[in-house]
């Protein structure tokens, strides 16, 4: 790929990443090939074997290797990442708690697919919403542009002092890593200052130094400050995220918040939505708008840590919100979003109503029409006046 | 052709045509399976056959006998939980070297050590076909793939020497191009009692192929053809002649090693036994775990000493 490019050029949602990776040029980079992540580090091996990075590049046997080899990396003292997808995410899952407490500060691409069974290689958010409560933080993006932007965010973030946490971030598998779509790419210059060098904290690898890594230091030991520690990161990763997206928007124009609301302000009925899902949402509510709807939406950008106030002070005003889950969370009172979003605008007065859709899962599609299939219930609900059921609401479910 | 019809009762006909690209080797292997179900005259009812993921492991999705498509890398974990809930169930393993010598490399040599009566029918590509042809750990140095484009820097596994040495009980290595004997080794390896490693060596035309040569598939498979060689011919070799030859055959078989699942019931037999007559705590330590019959004195099959232990005709090279 070219070095730099004034102008759009058309590149799936995975090369966007590589070519994020490239300008990085992280010490390494360790990973298992998965469907639809396999691009990503397929791309990033040619240019390895190519000289086009510094690169230590380790093809390990197997997900659990691979993340188990970061945080070895990341301990060394080196700039690490990864990427995976669905099954390999799954199979980092006791790595990714031992990474995030270790306070590494790794960066990993996952592209969302749905898991296994029946085996599934198609786009939900079902993998990622797993290690929700890992200790990573978690950064979703819409398009292409978002997954390279987020992928150069991700770095700062996670390096920052205040925050030392590894950081994944997401995007649609197939309908975003495989297609293709517009992207803008920075100067590497600009994105050497932007990253600017890796510092590593209490490195292994210096060896006048010796430390310990993750002992058990008793039943009477520090292991629950610890984690007190890690969620005080979180807490202070909200302004540090902010931080970055601001600094990043002065070199590039292109702004980021924690959420992304959408003619909200005086909406009456709303969707909050993950994904490149919000697309075709935004498309909706602009339709609705044309009729006269008061609808609107937000796109969920951070959901660890999830910026509970910041959701409170977009929606209180709104009279139904709907919360579109790409994943379940079975038997619990809905999705993974669901249950966060309920929860922000429980202390708000008067109470938004706020019912659950489920859609999309092991890449079912989500027209247009679906999208005002949940709208019509918001408004219908809105305008009865009366408390919906919080039953979970399927979209472009089959009925035979 | 009555054969042919024969094993469609054993398919899913329903879900053909296959994702296989053209020329590729899963096919044949699948086939040798099917036709060696065929001869032994299994039954759908106590025949269990269990796939990873990958293009091999697929093979799964397209038999009409008891299925299970699992997850990567855990196939044989799967056939180990339904051999352990059924001994009298004939389990088979569909596996690839990505499946069951990367991502399962840990399971494959504890059922190896453990020699459960379970047939592991491996089909090495060399590469992981499905994801796009990267760098595996049966790819010989030099050989390229997405992940290696100038050529792998890394030694590659000899399954079978890999399997023998963790205590599989029947260890076989057979070839695409050459089918007959592979069915004979697949239906010997599901006779045996223990765990059989039967190791099949299929062109992947499309990702290996592309990438190495020789290219396309008849060359492919003309190529380890000539390259295969059996365990009786190979005995006469030196090293030197031996190298990028393909031993095929039975290299390694012990009938006497105790199988897992029997050792099992026969320590539940003698814990049950004893339990009415002794008291809860036994004085006497359990008695030691019969050693192990070592196997043949035979010096590995890549320097060319392997003992004929196979019986049957030469399987390539002619
Ligand atoms: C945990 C996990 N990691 C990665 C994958 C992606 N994956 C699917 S098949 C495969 C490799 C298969 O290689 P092999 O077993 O040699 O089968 P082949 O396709 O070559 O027949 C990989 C890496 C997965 N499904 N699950
Ligand atoms: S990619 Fe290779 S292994 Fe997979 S179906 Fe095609 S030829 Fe066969
Ligand atoms: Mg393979």
């Amino acid at each position: 790929m070219a070095e730099t490019h004034a102008g759009p050029i058309a590149v799936t949602g995975n090369e966007a990443v590589a070519e994020a990776m490239r300008q990085i040029n992280p010490d390494v980079v360790c990973a298992y090939p998965i469907t639809p992540q396999t691009e990503v580090v397929q791309l990033y091996a040619q240019m390895v074997a190519d000289g086009a990075v510094d690169t230590e590049f380790v093809t390990v046997e197997s997900e659990h290797s691979a993340m188990s080899a970061a945080i070895g990396a990341a301990a060394g003292g080196a700039r690490t990442m990864t990427a995976t997808s669905s099954q390999g995410f799954a199979l980092m899952w006791e790595l990714l708690y031992v990474a995030a407490s270790y306070r590494l500060p790794i960066v990993m691409t996952t592209v969302n697919r749905a898991l296994s069974g029946p085996i599934n290689i198609h786009c939900d958010h079902s993998d990622t919403m797993g290690g929700r409560d890992s200790g990573w933080l978690q950064i979703y993006g819409e398009n292409h542009q978002q997954a390279y932007d987020n992928c150069l965010q991700s770095v700062r973030i996670a390096e920052h002092m205040d925050v030392r946490t590894p950081v994944m971030h997401m995007y649609d598998g197939y309908v975003i890593s495989g297609a293709i779509g517009p992207l803008v790419i920075l100067q590497d210059e600009k994105v050497r200052d932007f990253i600017g060098p890796f510092k590593a904290i209490n490195p292994m690898l210096d060896v006048e130094h010796p430390v310990t890594v993750g002992p058990f230091d008793g039943l009477h030991g520090w292991y629950f400050e610890h984690k007190v520690a890690q969620n005080r990161a979180m807490d202070r990763s909200f302004k540090v995220i902010q931080d970055v997206a601001d600094e990043f928007a002065e070199i590039t124009g292109r702004h980021y918040g924690l959420l992304e609301p959408y003619r909200l302000d005086d909406a009456e009925i709303a969707i909050v939505v993950i994904g490149s899902t919000a697309g075709t949402t935004r498309m909706v509510v602009d339709k609705l708008r044309a009729r006269g709807v008061k609808a609107g939406m937000v796109r969920v950008r951070v959901f660890r840590p999830f910026p509970h106030e910041a959701y409170a002070k977009a929606l209180e005003h709104v009279k139904v919100v709907g919360v579109m889950d790409r994943a379940d969370s079975f038997g619990a009172q809905g999705g993974p979003l669901f249950l966060e979003i309920r929860a922000a605008l429980y202390d708000s007065d008067p109470r938004p109503q706020v019912l659950p859709f489920v859609y999309g899962l092991g890449g079912r599609d989500i027209f247009p029409d679906n999208i005002e299939q949940a709208f019509a219930v918001l408004e219908e609900t809105a305008r009865s006046g009366k408390r919906a059921t919080s039953e979970r609401r399927y979209l472009n479910l089959r009925k035979d | 052709m009555s054969e042919v019809l024969d094993i469609e009762q054993f398919l899913h006909t329903e879900r053909l045509p296959h994702i296989w690209c053209p020329g590729c080797g899963n096919g044949i292997v699948t086939g040798a399976f099917l036709r060696a179900v065929l001869d032994l005259g299994l039954v759908r009812e106590k025949t269990v056959v269990v796939g990873g993921i990958g293009c091999s492991s697929r093979a799964v999705g397209y038999i009409d006998l008891g299925t299970v498509h699992s997850i990567h890398g855990r196939a044989l974990a799967f056939a180990t939980g339904i051999k352990m809930a059924r001994p009298d169930f004939t389990v088979v393993v569909l596996t690839g070297d990505g499946d069951g010598a990367a991502i399962g490399g840990n399971h494959f040599i504890h059922a190896c050590r453990r020699n459960i009566d379970i047939t592991c029918i491996l089909f090495n590509n060399q590469t992981y076909g499905m994801t796009g042809g990267q760098v595996s750990p049966t790819m010989d140095p030099g050989d390229r793939g997405t992940t290696a484009p100038y050529g792998s820097i890394e030694p590659s596994f000899d399954l079978c020497r890999l399997a023998e040495a963790a205590g599989a009980s029947f260890v076989a290595r057979g070839i695409a191009a050459n089918i007959r004997p592979l069915e004979r080794l697949i239906k010997q390896g599901i006779q045996h009692k223990g765990f059989s490693f039967i190791e099949a060596v299929v062109p992947c035309p499309t990702e290996y192929g592309k990438r190495n040569p020789p290219a396309g598939v008849i060359a492919m498979l003309d190529d380890t053809k000539a390259r295969s060689i059996s365990v009786t011919a190979a005995a006469k070799m030196t090293p030197d002649e031996l190298r990028d030859k393909i031993v095929t055959g039975i290299l390694y078989e012990d009938d006497e090693a105790p199988e897992f699942q029997s050792a099992y019931a026969a320590i539940v037999e003698r814990a049950q036994a004893g339990a009415a007559e002794a008291p809860a705590r036994p004085k006497q330590p359990a008695a030691p775990r019969k050693p192990r019959k070592t196997a043949p004195e035979r010096p590995p099959a890549r320097n060319g000493e392997a003992a004929d232990a196979s019986g049957l005709p030469l399987e390539g090279g002619e």
